[in-house]
């Protein structure tokens, strides 16, 4: 139950403040600036001042605050406070100051709309995109055609309208997958797992009824799977994926997946997430870094990095970026590389050496030297952050996850088209040294 | 400047014929509506800027009646600021408000009636009866949504003519509506009501309503999932049979995408779980344990919120995560709050197989910049070294090697972490040359105390003792309280062990506490040891250098009565700051001063319970003269609501005094318990 949700910018000033419940002093948008947003050493996103709770999340250039008077579900209020930066990027692009002062009105019939005497509701941006609209496509709602729309906000299946037709009925089945890796300095894999997303675009008519397979091991292994001969045939084909977890959009059938793992839905017009995962087993880390650096007296540091693709070699990674942190008081460096560019960056405190393309297998180096000032105050130690990279590679899993399946059934009968695409990006990939 | 005072004094009673109030009233009453929409919605831009604009009210509500939806909404917002400056105005919006909730739009209907139990002016209450009678049973489920919340808001109100009408029972049978939102803001206004006057009996969970509740569960929103969870927590049952049907319709939600639903399912299968038998118990345990890692690496904040869950259900049930240690590992830019909740968790999964990873990890955390990240780090690989004896001379070296580092704050952290380190294990006193050596460097109290402490005990194998503690005596007026009684002991045990040396030493310390101090602590100590010193010296040394119990544990546990209370309320405000609620809320039968009645009576019922215990443990003398003056004070209950957010600098990594360990369990838990209410 929250009392009232706040929208501020950076220095504090109140851009939306929309109060759901009484008992609230008008000074409490003051409160929350003077010791959250002008104090420095605030360090927990929830506080309570007296017997007032302000919990908050920052968002670009904004803070969105919600205030609670009693023991509320914090882990709800979060959630809630992501789904509005949510809600502002769907219709303004993004959530920033600018978007909200353009649009404040807007906000206000959102914040009306998604929470009611401070209790969640319906919050799906679709729904809510059938009847509170922008300046630019707003027209009349025919009071018949709100019936329609209420009923399908409030309605089990909020996500999807009637009649829903497509000339083409595709489906565009995206897997992503952010592989995240810590390496100690000795080179041994402290932590590697894989946060994997599924998104599906699909274009569907009608309503359809679909079934979305994977190399999941708990699915192909079970032992109460009757015919054994195609079990073994689709292992051998696809090997077969753990994971750990996996959480799915409202429109899966959470009970018949508890039941016997099958994913079962009804889709949302356009895109959405199917499903979330997380795997640790066996990842397949596209990248593995060597990294030596010697700091040489006070004045002087040398690295050399190798980095080398493990994938094969009709594939390639772009966009790969490698921030190699050097110390505070670094003068110059100088750098030299056998792929790709380095810079130095002062404000980052780190060489970023970026290849825009890297070929499968390929091992390309990078060795240079930072000058550091004598510095004149009390010598400190350099922390040594760790190596951190970026890369996306396409068409490649971590997780070594397969979609085997996606079957759509429908009235009509129709057939549709699939598409499969894999992407995988990093995560937090770390290299201490 | 007579005249130009005149003037300003003329001017503020004047209506200005210009500026923005004027300007906006003259574009509210334009006749054109372009202008009209214009000017309410700067008015309304103002209001939110914090300006009063509460003098515009009459000409806002002038604009009303309008087609225009989006215009009667911002002027719907206007009227929920400021009908309480203007009660009598806003009587005359209630004409709409009546024709507005017969519309044949429900988007109009519903925002006409949740706007109505938004203008909390009793005036209006009397106009709200009919409209909201109709829109209960209204045939749109969006409508009836929105009424059943304003039942909640009306009661708040009036909660009279909530019951003399009926809309109580309307809204209890709106748990059986075909639709689930409209369930579920039942379920929530209900359960609103029941809190807010439990003598209506407003909601209470049986057989037949946990039926309804477990169906509606699976197609409602993920907000409403969370209502209905919660309220099937808050539901006893004593049937196993109903409880295991409970989590085998729940455990499904584990796999639902927002992190709070899964939350929420958790604590409602560890509300049931306990009902099962112990292998099902295990299988639901097992189940729980990739959700709840999943939640640890959810986005920052929500994270934050799941790990201090995971904490306290780790307290309960301490293997769920064994194998996950890594998960916790700190990535370098995560925020401190994450830091410090991830070590803490990493040192209950602890365990004699994991501990060499986890120490190389804390290592390397000890070498980090952030200080007090550091420091925690530095007691974790001591907590460590306690909870594990088989760990404990890699602990300790670890620790060497941290303080020869010679980083300021890591030496006197590592110092105070030794101490504990010896009270736990006697016979590493090989480690306190090292330990001299930055002894010039200490300057924080507790690790000039702990530094203190260890000569004192050790006194008789290190060689320049009486130095050391001469050095420190020197500026005896200077230190604080904490570090003058370590000093007062140290020098006692340091007369008792090496007579010769050490008397001057120890006539000067008690001259100049008996003579110069005012701190009765201090003064009854020191007098208390004069008296024992001038007695029979080896009684003397039989009490104050008598074997102590070694410290079992410097982990912080939660007493067991508040961590039941806290499992119940898993994702609350109280389980993040591991308080029961009622010391941060200060409404209603919860306020301060129930606190401190409670307080009062528990301590009499223990009196009365326990004197035998209580006189037991005037037999513990020897212990209560090493007693660490490092409890925290009990402050007032008022105090401790204001300091709250301070609770996690100060919870964790606090090692426990030792004055209870050979004090009877059951009267140590009430005693933590009264303590854990207040800090």
């Amino acid at each position: 139950m929250l009392s009232a949700i706040l929208l501020y910018n950076q220095k504090g000033e109140v851009l939306i403040s929309r109060i759901y419940r009484d008992g609230l002093r008008r000074s409490i948008s003051d409160l929350f600036r003077i010791q959250v947003i002008s104090n420095t050493d605030v360090r927990s996103p929830v506080l309570t001042l007296g017997t007032t709770t302000f919990c908050h999340v920052k968002h670009e250039n904004i803070y969105i605050v919600a205030v609670s008077r009693q023991n509320a579900d914090v882990a709800l209020i979060f959630e809630f406070l992501y789904k509005i930066v949510a809600l502002g990027r769907a219709y303004f692009g993004k959530l920033d100051e600018e978007a909200i002062k353009n649009n404040f009105t807007l906000i206000y019939e959102l914040l009306d709309e998604v929470m009611d005497f401070g209790y969640a509701q319906n919050t799906e941006t679709d729904t809510l995109k059938m009847y509170i609209m922008t300046e630019g496509v707003r027209s009349e709602i025919r009071a018949e055609e709100s019936r329609k729309i209420t009923m399908q906000a409030t309605g089990a299946m909020s996500w999807r309208r009637d009649n829903i037709k497509y000339r083409r009925n595709e489906v565009f089945v995206d897997v992503f997958e952010d592989v995240n890796l810590l390496m100690s300095a000795t080179g041994t894999v402290l932590r590697a797992d894989v946060a994997g997303q599924i998104i599906l675009r699909a274009f569907l008519s009608g309503m359809p009824e679909c079934k979305f397979g994977l190399n999941d091991r708990l699915l192909i292994d079970r032992p109460d799977d009757g015919n054994s001969k195609s079990k073994r045939a689709a292992k051998a084909a696809a090997g077969s994926v753990t994971l750990e977890d996996c959480q799915f959009h409202q429109c899966v059938r959470l009970g018949r997946f508890d039941a016997d793992r099958t994913i079962s839905f009804i889709p949302p017009d356009g895109e959405f997430e199917l499903m979330k995962y997380r795997a640790t087993e066996n990842i397949n880390l596209p990248f593995t870094v060597h990294v030596l650096v010697n700091e040489i007296g006070r004045t002087k540091v040398e690295y050399q990095v190798a980095v080398k693709a493990t994938f094969g070699a009709k594939l390639f990674a772009t966009n790969v970026v490698l921030k190699i942190p050097t110390p505070l008081n670094t003068a110059s460096v100088t750098t030299h590389v056998t792929q790709g560019k380095a810079k130095y960056e002062p404000s980052e405190n780190a060489i970023s050496w970026k290849i825009s393309r890297f070929t499968g297998g390929s091992e390309y180096v990078f060795s240079g030297e930072a000058e550091l000032l004598s510095s004149m105050t009390k010598h400190k130690t350099w922390s040594r952050p760790p190596v951190a990279m970026q890369f996306s590679l396409m068409m490649f899993t971590s997780s070594g996850l397969l979609v085997r399946y996606l079957k759509v059934f429908e009235k009509s009968n129709y057939s549709s088209v699939k598409w499969v695409r894999y992407v995988v990006r990093a995560g937090s990939y770390e290299i201490r040294f | 400047m007579q005249a130009s005072i005149e003037k300003r004094i003329r001017s503020v009673f004047q209506i200005p014929r210009k500026g923005e109030t004027y300007e906006l009233r003259s574009g509210l009453v334009s006749q054109y509506a372009y202008e009209r929409k214009d000017a309410i919605q700067r008015t309304i831009a103002a209001m939110t800027l914090g300006k009063d604009v509460s003098a515009l009210f009459p000409d806002v509500l002038k604009n009303i009646a309008t087609p225009d939806i989006e215009q009667k909404k911002l002027v719907y917002l206007y009227l929920m600021n400021y009908a309480k400056s203007h009660p009598d105005l806003c009587i005359l919006a209630v004409n709409t408000f009546v024709q507005d909730s017969e519309d044949s739009n429900p988007l109009v209907r519903a925002l006409a009636i949740r706007t109505m139990g938004c203008i909390r002016v009793d005036k209006i209450v009397d106009y709200m009866e009919e409209p909201l009678r109709k829109t209960l049973k209204d045939d749109s489920p969006y409508v009836r949504k929105t009424a059943a919340i304003c039942v909640a808001k009306l009661f708040d109100l009036n909660p009279n003519l909530v019951i003399e009408n009926g809309f109580l029972a309307t809204l209890q049978e709106m748990i059986g509506d075909a639709n689930p939102m409209v369930i579920a803001n039942a379920v929530s206004a209900l359960t609103e009501i029941q809190e807010a006057a439990p003598e209506t009996n407003a909601f209470a969970v049986n057989a037949d309503i946990l039926k309804k509740l477990l169906l509606a569960l699976n197609e409602c929103t993920e907000w409403g999932r969370i209502t209905i969870l919660t309220s099937i927590a808050d539901y006893r049952t004593a049937d196993t049979r109903e409880a295991e049907h409970i989590c085998e319709r729940v455990v499904p939600q584990f796999q639902h995408v927002n992190p709070s639903v899964v939350l929420a399912a958790v604590k409602t299968i560890l509300c049931h779980i306990h009902l099962l038998d112990p292998e099902l118990q295990k299988q639901y345990l097992d189940k729980m344990s990739p959700p709840l890692v999943t939640l640890a690496v959810s986005a920052p904040e929500v994270q934050y919120v799941a790990l201090r869950n995971i904490n306290i259900i780790l307290q309960k049930y301490p293997d769920i995560l064994s194998n996950q240690l890594r998960i916790f590992f700190c990535k370098y830019n995560d925020p401190l709050y994450l830091k410090v909740e991830k070590l803490d968790i990493m040192i209950r999964l602890a365990n004699s197989r994991n501990v060499d990873t986890l120490l190389s990890e804390l290592k390397e955390y000890a070498l980090e910049v952030d200080m007090d990240f550091v420091k925690r780090a530095v007691r974790a690989i001591g907590q460590c070294a306690i909870k594990i004896e088989s760990s404990a001379q890699r602990c300790v070296n670890v620790l060497l090697d941290l303080i020869n580092t010679k980083v300021n704050y890591v030496v006197q952290e590592s110092v105070i972490v030794m101490r504990d380190v010896l009270r736990r294990y006697p016979g590493y006193g090989g480690v306190i040359p090292t330990l001299c050596q930055g002894i010039d460097e200490l300057d924080e109290p507790e690790a000039r105390g702990a530094m203190i402490w260890i000569v004192g005990e050790y006194a008789d194998k290190i060689d320049n003792a009486d130095e050391i503690l001469s050095t420190f005596i020197e500026g005896f007026l200077d230190e604080t309280t904490q570090v003058q009684l370590q000093l007062l002991t140290a020098t006692v045990k340091l007369f008792l062990l090496k007579p010769q040396n050490a008397q001057p030493l120890v006539q000067k310390v008690l001259q100049t506490i008996t003579n110069e101090c005012d701190n009765a602590d201090l003064r009854d100590r020191a007098y208390i040891y004069w008296r024992l010193l001038s007695t029979n010296s080896q009684t003397t040394k039989d009490i104050i250098m008598s074997k102590k119990p070694p410290v079992k544990d410097v982990i912080q546990h939660l007493p067991p009565p508040v961590l039941e209370e806290l499992l119940r309320e898993l994702s609350t405000l109280a389980s993040v700051y591991h308080k029961p609620a009622e010391t941060f809320i200060g409404q209603g039968r919860f306020g301060a001063d129930a606190l401190q009645r409670k307080a009062l009576e528990e301590q009499a019922q223990l009196a009365q319970e326990e004197p035998i215990q209580v006189s037991a443990k005037a037999g513990n003398l020897e212990n209560l003269l090493d007693i660490d003056f490092d409890v925290e004070p009990v402050a007032p209950p008022t105090a401790g609501v204001a300091n709250i957010n301070l609770g996690f600098n100060k919870n964790s990594a606090r090692t426990s005094p030792p004055i209870d360990l050979n004090q009877p369990q059951q009267f140590r838990s009430h005693v933590e318990d009264l303590l854990g209410m207040f800090d």
